[in-house]
């Protein structure tokens, strides 16, 4: 091996380390566990930008650990991964300073640090799966780190929604487990490639391939929450806003909808997967699920529950673009919008909960007025809810731009209905709250404020979305820069031959 | 020749007994006695195969496989015997007899 | 060369009979007598491992006297990798027992009654262990039935060691299964001896021809054998005394024991008489290991105590080593068979761990009902953390080697497209997370009310046996390519031994 290769190995370690370290240190050493914690997100973050330099290079890197006859773990970093892995690690890093700041003072925050940084590595090992069985691996072994956080306050309700997602969880993997081995006695195993399995495969068992396919996205559907399949994720919502950020725009439903697009894109491949016939089902289902989680949000009351429904909503995007993929410029949306939707949500989320720390603000009914207290935190919130609305200059609208050029050519004006009617019902819940909290006079006093000194909240709680807006509107302005998500998706789109 | 096939069924025939004695008996001492009945089946089939179809020799590998026998048997017997002392002075027999009662003391906990 | 010396062949089952019977006559130092044992036995077991890679198969007879009347041991792949099982999981629970034992609660009864079992528990626990190596490197069959019987009385004898009525009532039920299932065996010795006068198990390999003798010799070996493993329906002995013996022992019946009569069973399907069997009796016992499966998940689930639903998730473990039986028979025999391997090691060191862990839990909460048990994770996080490990083995996620043997069992059922076979494999699995999660949860509650530090006594040998011993379990998988690749020498060598015109 070479340093190529270990820069996968020091990828991963550099948040596996102070994973089990934090599980070994005494409640009170916050100072070393917060130290541990950034260092390791710096490093990771430092390592996956080397990484993707030497990628934009077209230098390879890859790591084989043979298993069995024909079945090996296998880690490579290709252009998408790369997309997915810099998405984590920036995110986790803020993420990681949020966190530090919310619990402060809270219990067993040991446990919770030691299992949110599993939960990164995992990521990270989904984004450098070069083939089935090494993601495999690491989506279940993502259902078991998160499982913790989820149910972290350990309370009744959120021991319930822990089993829900336990169930939904290792219900998909089973389906995914299923597949996998079915795939593997068909057509064998071999890496993600852009072409797929041999077209000859495809003919002779065209029935059983098509099995196969559902029982795939049925696996991974269950993480991105596709209806019918999301019901453990509003539910998860009980969760600290650290750990629902994490799983709406870092590690969760992203790992599922990151499944979707490998399993059709380099598992199955573009032609196959058309010929095949399955991808206007996903489209249909995509669709189904970006109406409904937008009507399902306009009914809650609960802030982050209300987030959740549009969660599901959004990340269905993804899937759609996807599902679209013989035209480039929908792939296109699609993959753009699993960095833009993470940024947009993570946004949310933080919001959200500094409203709940500091105000103990849960509802969105109680957020009169409460622009005028939380100036800096309402104004990343707007940001992230006119980016998810999808008006421009923000990242929303280059994603939903694309998504709608591409239905255009692939001349499914009924994509173009899915997408406007849902953008309206976004504006109907979002703006709602953006009234509420600008242009309403305060009338209830808030549940329960905290006093922190002289900025609105904590500085820990505060920086960190007001980073995720600025990037939002960075992504959305810069849209032809080099650096810009819209650039590396272009970057990946010549890999796959679609540009 | 045919005696062979006397003593091979007897030996079966007392296994056979001591397995139905086993499974029927429901006494702690029964049920050792029952083993042991059994034991002893296996030991005469045993012996019986020493005595090769016309060979005119004995052989002594069952034999000795009979002696150890034996002596498992013995130690066996004794820690079955000791456990059913035991039983019957800690706790009363018909907790033994009644397997609802054993299972709500497993159920118990502790 | 002291590493080449044959002999070393013999130190697995010698010395931990000789230390039984050093314990037993000292007390004193039962513990240290017992640890050298065990470091010996993996010293003898590493040595053995170097000689069959660089040599093949090593047949070595006790004081040079020749079989049937000598006894003689043999190595081989299967064997090595069990022997190798039964060493580091056998440390692992000498050192927990050590911990258990000194574990001293308030209460001067309950010490003394500590006393008194730790005095009976090593010389049993060092003979036990000898039975079961001299039962992995035996190859005569009468010599494996005094193994079996050495193994099932002293396991009788351990089971009842807790003093506890429902301990010993298990354990009387415990030891009569499992003199009807030697006697069984040894009628059946019986019948092959009548047949060929031949005691041999690689002798019998070539001469195993479908006779009726034969055929009885095998049914009635085989029922005494399965009465022994607990496969459904014979499991009805299990749960109870599994789950009432003391911790250190529940971890040796459900880690190893049971193990040693699956070895034979293993042994005497897949190798000496593959031939003679019919695929209706492999199909059978993969029928009963499926219906093992779904019942012991279902009786775990239902449980309202923690050893009792271990216990009941043994039961359905040992049905997935049957499964593979009917899938072995499908596809020419070498992924199933290896699989059967993997899960037997798997199992053993995911279950040692968790009962170790419940042991640990039962000692510091006074109880084990599940629905007290909130919050006990507080208190004992390294413990809870081996027994979510070990489940993890237990449902068979990656990187596990429960994972190994389902993904090849998985494999050869639907390349066969047998899919019934993968989907009771799928739901097992399902059923597992959903026992195993049903207990972790309630860990993880956080009681109303302030946390109280009183538990706080526990000690590094409670705890550090069971969380390594639970990683292995998790790394397994990771390292699956060496153990296959003894099999495999295995079976060439083992071929070209035969070859030569045998031992």
């Amino acid at each position: 091996m070479n340093w190529e290769d270990w820069l996968i190995v020091a990828i991963l370690l550099s948040s596996f380390l102070p994973g089990v370290v934090i599980f070994t240190l005494a409640e009170e050493s916050s100072r070393l566990r917060t130290s541990l914690n950034i260092l390791g997100a710096l490093m990771k973050m430092a390592l996956v930008l080397v990484m993707n330099i030497a990628i934009y290079l077209g230098l390879m890197f890859e790591l084989r650990l043979p298993l069995l006859p024909g079945v090996e773990i296998f880690l490579n970093a290709d252009p998408l991964s790369a997309l997915f892995a810099t998405l984590s690690s920036v995110l986790w890093f803020l993420t990681t300073i949020y966190a530090v700041g919310y619990l402060e003072n809270s219990p067993n925050r040991s446990h919770f640090f030691g299992y949110f940084s599993l939960c990164v590595t995992v990521t990270i090992g989904i984004a450098m799966a070069g083939n089935l069985v090494t993601f495999l691996l690491f989506y279940e072994m993502l259902t078991l780190a998160t499982y913790p956080l989820i149910i972290h306050r350990g309370t009744t309700e959120a021991l319930e929604a822990g089993r829900k997602y336990l169930i939904y969880a290792f219900g998909g993997g089973a389906a995914f487990l299923f597949g996998v081995i079915w795939l593997h006695t068909l057509v064998g195993l071999g890496d993600f490639s852009p072409a797929g399995f041999s077209p000859v495969m495809l003919a002779r068992h065209h029935l059983q391939l098509k099995m196969i396919f559902l029982l795939l996205i049925a696996g991974v559907g269950v993480k991105a929450a596709i209806v019918p399949l999301h019901g453990w994720l509003p539910q998860a919502m009980i969760a600290p806003a650290p750990v629902s950020a994490l799983l709406h725009a870092v590690a969760v439903v992203k790992a599922g909808a990151f499944g979707v697009i490998r399993i059709v894109l380099d598992v199955y491949g573009i032609k196959n997967a058309l010929r095949l016939g399955m991808l206007p089902w996903l489209t249909l289902f995509s669709s189904i699920t970006i109406i409904w989680g937008s009507i399902r949000a306009l009914q809650q009351d609960d802030l982050k529950r209300r987030l959740a429904f549009s969660t599901v909503s959004q990340v269905s995007y993804i899937t759609l673009g996807i599902s679209l993929a013989e035209q480039p410029l929908a792939a296109a949306g699609g993959l753009v919008h699993l960095v833009h939707q993470g940024l947009m949500k993570i946004t949310l989320f933080f919001c959200a909960g500094n409203l709940a720390e500091t105000l103990g603000i849960h509802k969105i009914s109680e957020m009169d007025g409460v622009g005028r207290r939380m100036p800096f935190t309402m104004a990343a919130f707007t940001i992230g809810a006119l980016g998810m609305i999808g008006i421009p200059p923000t990242a929303g609208f280059v994603s939903k731009w694309y998504l709608c050029l591409g239905g255009l050519n692939a001349g499914n004006w009924w994509v173009i209905a899915v997408l406007a009617s849902s953008s309206l019902l976004n504006a109907a819940y979002f703006l709602p709250i953006l009234t509420k909290a600008w242009f309403k006079e305060q009338t209830l006093s808030w549940p329960m404020e905290k006093k922190f000194g002289s900025f609105e909240t904590h500085w820990m709680l505060l920086v960190p979305p007001l980073v995720t807006a600025v990037i939002v509107i960075a992504a959305g302005i810069a849209v032809n820069a080099h650096i810009s998500p819209l650039a590396w998706v272009k970057f990946i789109m010549k890999e796959y031959g679609l540009s | 020749m045919s005696t062979d096939i006397i003593y091979s069924f007897a030996g079966l025939a007392l296994f056979f007994f001591g397995l139905f004695a086993l499974i029927a008996c429901s006494q702690p001492l029964k049920k050792i006695l029952a083993v042991n009945v059994m034991s002893t089946g296996i030991f005469l089939f045993l012996v019986v195969t020493s005595y090769g179809s016309g060979r005119g020799i004995v052989d002594p590998v069952p034999q000795a496989m009979v002696l150890t026998g034996i002596v498992v048997s013995i130690s066996t017997t004794s820690l079955a015997l000791i456990l059913a002392c035991r039983i019957q002075e800690t706790s009363n027999l018909s907790q033994f007899l009644n397997a609802g009662n054993l299972k709500s003391e497993e159920r118990s906990g502790r | 060369m002291v590493f080449a010396d044959p002999s070393w062949i013999v130190w697995p089952v010698a010395g931990p009979l000789v230390a039984g019977l050093l314990c037993f006559l000292i007390h004193r130092g039962s513990f240290l007598i017992s640890l050298a044992a065990l470091v010996l036995n993996c010293l003898a077991v590493i040595v053995l491992f170097r000689q069959f890679l660089l040599s093949g198969p090593a047949l070595y007879n006790i004081g040079d006297w020749q079989p049937p009347l000598g006894i003689s041991l043999v190595t081989g792949g299967p064997a090595l990798i069990m022997l190798s099982m039964t060493a580091v999981t056998g440390l692992g629970i000498t050192i927990y027992a050590r911990g258990y034992f000194s574990f001293r609660i308030d209460s001067s009864t309950r010490a003394r009654r500590h006393e008194r079992q730790e005095r009976f528990f090593w010389p049993l626990w060092m003979i036990l262990l000898a039975g079961l190596n001299g039962l992995f490197l035996t190859d005569d069959i009468f010599n494996l039935y005094v193994t079996l019987e050495l193994i099932g009385v002293s396991a009788a004898a351990l089971a009842a060691l807790s003093g506890k009525p429902p301990s010993q009532i298990a354990s009387f039920r415990y030891l009569l299964v499992s003199l009807l299932g030697s006697f069984s065996y040894l009628l059946g010795v019986a019948f092959l001896y009548k047949t060929y006068a031949v005691l041999d198990l690689s002798l019998l390999t070539d001469l195993a021809s479908a006779e009726p003798g034969v055929r009885a010799a095998l049914a009635l070996m085989s029922v005494g054998l399965l009465l022994k493993t607990a496969l459904f329906p014979f499991h009805f002995w299990l749960p109870s005394a599994h789950a009432n013996a003391l911790a250190p022992v529940s971890a040796i019946l459900s880690g190893l024991v049971v193990k040693g009569s699956f070895f034979l069973m293993f042994r005497l399907w897949f190798d000496v008489f593959a031939s003679v069997i019919p695929a209706s009796a492999y199909n059978l016992i993969g029928v009963l290991g499926a219906m093992a499966i779904l019942w012991g998940s279902m009786q775990a689930l239902r449980q309202q105590r923690l050893k009792l639903l271990v216990a009941y998730s043994t039961v359905s473990q040992l049905g997935y080593l049957f499964i593979a039986f009917p899938l072995a028979f499908l596809n020419g025999g070498h992924q199933a068979w290896s699989a059967v391997i993997f899960m037997a090691i798997g199992h053993a060191c995911a279950k040692t761990a968790m009962f170790m862990a419940t042991g640990t839990i039962f000692l510091h909460a006074g109880h084990d009902r599940i629905n007290d048990l909130a919050g006990i994770r507080a208190y004992l996080p390294m413990s809870v953390f081996a027994y979510v490990i070990a489940g993890v083995n237990l449902m068979g996620l990656p990187p596990s080697g429960g994972f190994i043997a389902k993904w090849m069992m998985l494999t050869d059922s639907l390349a066969a497209m047998q899919w019934w076979w993968a989907l009771v494999l799928v739901t097992g699995s399902l059923l597992a997370a959903a026992y195993v999660f049903r207990v972790v949860s309630q860990f993880f509650i956080i009681p109303s009310g302030q946390p109280t530090g009183k538990h706080r006594t526990s000690t590094g040998l409670l705890e550090w046996p069971s969380f390594i011993l639970a990683v292995c379990s998790l790394f397994l998988g990771l390292i699956a390519p060496y153990p296959l690749q003894v099999l495999k020498i295995n079976q060439v060598l083992t071929t070209a031994f035969y070859m030569r015109g045998g031992p």
